[in-house]
């Protein structure tokens, strides 16, 4: 693979990377989202993908793989079943959508706008240090762990929660890679590993929630405070 | 000592209640299943065991005839007994023959790692030494089902592999994984009871529990990022005593980056600000004994990876750049937890703010950064965890005599249980540091230090010192309420309070002399810094 090619490669994975969180941020419907966070995950499994190649790391590349059947398989599916459970009793209209996010849609996006600029004066002295087409896209990642905190603490269904707390996770797997190739492959399989069961607990904790509150609404959650 | 036995001492802390959790963790039929219940009874089963999918892949003793209970509730005594065993045999041999290694280096033990595990063990061991008397009294009040023992015994054996996990291991990124195992495994155990509360209280703790210690990943990788730049091979970049060696070729821009990012990240789990949240929610709904470990220990593991990362942004950036990050975290916990120890109700939540009161001193320690400040806050993690145990397991006990948490429906216990109320109060008074309890000794070296340490931090001291006075006044008045006044003497098992009685025992004893652990504790503050 020739510089220019793999550069050009690496900036769409990265471009459809942020733009899939961005996404994320504008739809309301869960079962879009989901969908929207597992097209991110193929991204984040291309640009590991390319990375290896071109480094000739057949060891990344395995990692991005397994990787992108995680992110693009694995977890969408769990999601995917909690949704559906979600859905299958009652009045489920309402569950199944965002109805009322803390901010409105024209704001998250505003704020998404502001984020990516922000990751970008965090990240000069990452790029600095070393500037090579990688870490020049650095700070996509760190826009992504950006708008995954913000999604975290603006939505109000459960599961939105829980893809803004997976978003966060793919923005640092996505900085692992582009400023080093990823990290050892015990932590990155120690990574998954945990993040593979905090999603489980997540799901579990939904049910339990639906079957306690009748709803999965975090602002229902006020008993405990002081 | 060869490398057989280092390797083994190294992995038994970690792998010895990984078997234990295992062992609960089978499915053991109570009576005889027929051939045709089994099916039914495995498909019953599945949908409980498979969120323990990481206690079930340890390897199990025979699973031979239907066991006794009270040999199985004993048997929860076998990790912090090895836990202890391994981190005195450990400390022996650090304090004269330097850190030991196993598995290349995976897992690493200096003299804080020995000062660490002892902590562990002496925690886990009231804890678990208390577990069969409140389990009982769950069953008694029809709380909780046979199967529900097992889970609990899996999943704190499980807790108790990853806290030893992360103290044994010299990998940054394995310890970042380990703290955040501590997480999913507790989470059951948070929200054991299923009712709104307790649910709430475990999205709480497993959602900003795991994304703030997603940011101490970050700042992981953003070191490991500096270390690569620095020439460092990538097996070595996340070897800790290979980052302070060469912390001062790391790019100092992005250490700081880094180090602000994992100050956060592992403070989150440290219960310090901003994302303290969690803390009293979790402990005030998790069982008695596992509020008892969270707080005891989960805690200072969490701020002992701080500790670690102290010394590599030491060596990076200066002295500077830390102390006076970790000197802010901690006065603004500090402030905050003695606002809300003022307005509590709850007595199990007064204990979770006292737990995050001590957490920002030794925060504060750390700061300091002298040879006697971090004597201090690792003798104050070691008199905090047990007297914060005790304190809870005790509350434990009272939440089952009284029905009730809240502190103004509880009146005179010292006459309804004595020996309960005896060691609630004991416990109480060694958190709000009275001799001849170790905290005193420990805060009384924190501020010795904090007024040596220049105008700054001096007045830093000074303002925690004032908030702390004011924690011990909400301490002193509530529970002073809670204990004293008339009411009948009730029936109370005398075993119960044993495992407490030895704590405090021992946060005494550490109080008065440290006896053999005095070169320990001196090698501990010299291996995190204290030069």
């Amino acid at each position: 693979m020739t510089g220019g090619l793999f550069t050009q490669l690496l900036d769409l994975a990265c471009g459809a990377f942020l733009l899939a969180a961005v996404v994320v941020l504008w739809r309301r419907e869960l079962a879009a989202i989901v969908r929207y966070f597992a097209l991110q995950g193929v991204a984040l499994a291309a640009l590991a993908v390319l990375l290896g190649s071109h480094e000739a790391r057949w060891d990344l590349v395995g990692v991005g793989l397994g990787i992108g059947v995680l992110r693009a398989g694995v977890l969408p599916y769990l999601m995917r079943r909690a949704l559906s459970a979600l859905s299958a009793d009652g009045v489920h209209s309402e569950e199944v959508r965002e109805t009322q996010p803390l901010v409105n849609v024209a704001a998250s996006l505003l704020t998404a706008a502001l984020l990516t600029l922000l990751a970008y004066a965090v990240a000069r002295p990452l790029t600095e240090l070393d500037p090579t087409p990688a870490t020049r896209a650095l700070p996509v990642g760190l826009a992504v762990v950006l708008i995954g905190f913000f999604v975290l603490v603006t939505r109000r269904r459960a599961l939105a929660q829980v893809v803004g707390f997976l978003l966060l996770d793919n923005g640092i797997t996505a900085t692992a890679f582009l400023a080093t190739s990823g990290v050892p492959l015990i932590v990155e399989l120690g990574v998954s590993f945990d993040v593979l069961l905090a999603v489980l607990v997540l799901q579990i904790l939904t049910a339990r929630m639906r079957v306690a509150f009748g709803t999965t609404d975090i602002d229902d959650l006020r008993e405990l405070h002081d | 000592m060869n490398a057989t036995a280092s390797a083994l001492l190294l992995t038994a802390p970690a792998a010895v209640p990984l078997l234990v959790a295992g062992a609960y963790a089978l499915p053991r039929p109570r009576t005889r299943p027929t051939v045709a219940a089994l099916p039914a009874r495995l498909a019953e089963a599945r949908p409980g065991v498979s969120p323990q999918g990481a206690v079930l892949v340890a390897e199990a003793p025979e699973p031979g005839q239907v066991p006794q209970r009270h040999g199985w509730d004993r048997a929860g005594l076998v990790s912090p007994v090895a836990i202890l065993t391994c981190g005195s045999l450990l400390a022996a041999d650090v304090v004269g023959n330097g850190p030991r290694t196993a598995y290349s280096g995976l897992l690493r033990a200096d003299a804080l790692t020995a000062w660490m595990l002892l902590v562990v063990g002496a925690v886990a061991l009231i804890a678990c030494g208390s577990a069969p008397a409140y389990l009982a009294g769950e069953r008694a009040a029809g709380r909780a089902a046979g199967r529900t023992a097992w889970h609990y015994h899996a999943l704190v054996h499980s807790f108790l592999a990853a806290m030893c996990l992360s103290v044994v291991t010299a990998n940054l990124g394995v310890l970042w994984v380990a703290v955040e195992a501590t997480t999913i495994v507790t989470a059951f155990l948070v929200g054991h009871r299923r009712t709104r509360t307790s649910v709430e209280a475990a999205w709480k703790y497993v959602v900003i529990c795991s994304a703030g210690i997603a940011l101490a990943f970050l700042g992981t990788v953003l070191i490991y990022y500096a270390a690569r730049q620095a020439g460092i091979a990538e097996a070595w970049a996340l070897d800790w005593p290979t980052l302070v060696s060469r912390a001062d070729r790391l790019d100092p821009a992005v250490t700081r980056l880094g180090i602000t990012l994992v100050v956060l990240g592992f403070g989150t789990k440290a219960g310090l600000i901003p994302l303290h949240a969690w803390l009293p929610d979790a402990h005030s709904q998790a069982p008695a004994p596992v509020s008892a470990l969270m707080s005891g220990v989960l805690l200072s593991v969490a701020f002992a990876a701080i500790l670690r990362y102290r010394v590599i942004a030491d060596a990076a950036l200066g002295p500077g750049f830390i102390r006076v990050l970790l000197a802010a975290v901690a006065l603004l916990t500090l402030a905050l937890a003695a606002g809300l120890l003022l307005a509590q109700r709850d007595y199990k939540r007064m204990l979770a703010y006292s737990s995050m009161e001590h957490m920002s001193l030794i925060a504060l320690a750390a700061a300091i950064g002298s040879p006697l400040a971090l004597s201090a806050a690792l003798l104050h993690i070691a008199g905090h965890g047990l007297a914060k145990s005790v304190a809870f397991c005790a509350s434990g006990r009272i939440l089952q005599i009284t029905g009730t948490a809240r502190i103004g429906r509880v009146r005179g216990l010292l006459a309804r249980a004595p020996a309960t109320a005896g060691a609630f109060g004991l416990a109480v008074v060694a958190l709000m540091a009275f001799p001849p309890f170790s905290l005193f000794a420990s805060e009384l070296g924190i501020a010795r230090a904090g007024f040596a340490a220049g105008a700054g931090l001096a007045w830093a001291t000074a303002a925690a010192l004032l908030l702390v006075l004011v924690a011990f006044a909400a301490l002193a008045a509530r529970t002073a309420r809670m204990l004293l006044g008339p009411g009948s003497p009730g029936e109370e098992s005398p075993s119960a309070v044993g495992p407490l009685m030895l704590g405090l025992a021992a946060c005494a004893a550490l109080g008065v002399t440290l006896g053999p652990l005095t070169g320990l504790l001196h090698d501990a503050a010299h291996a995190i810094g204290g030069r």
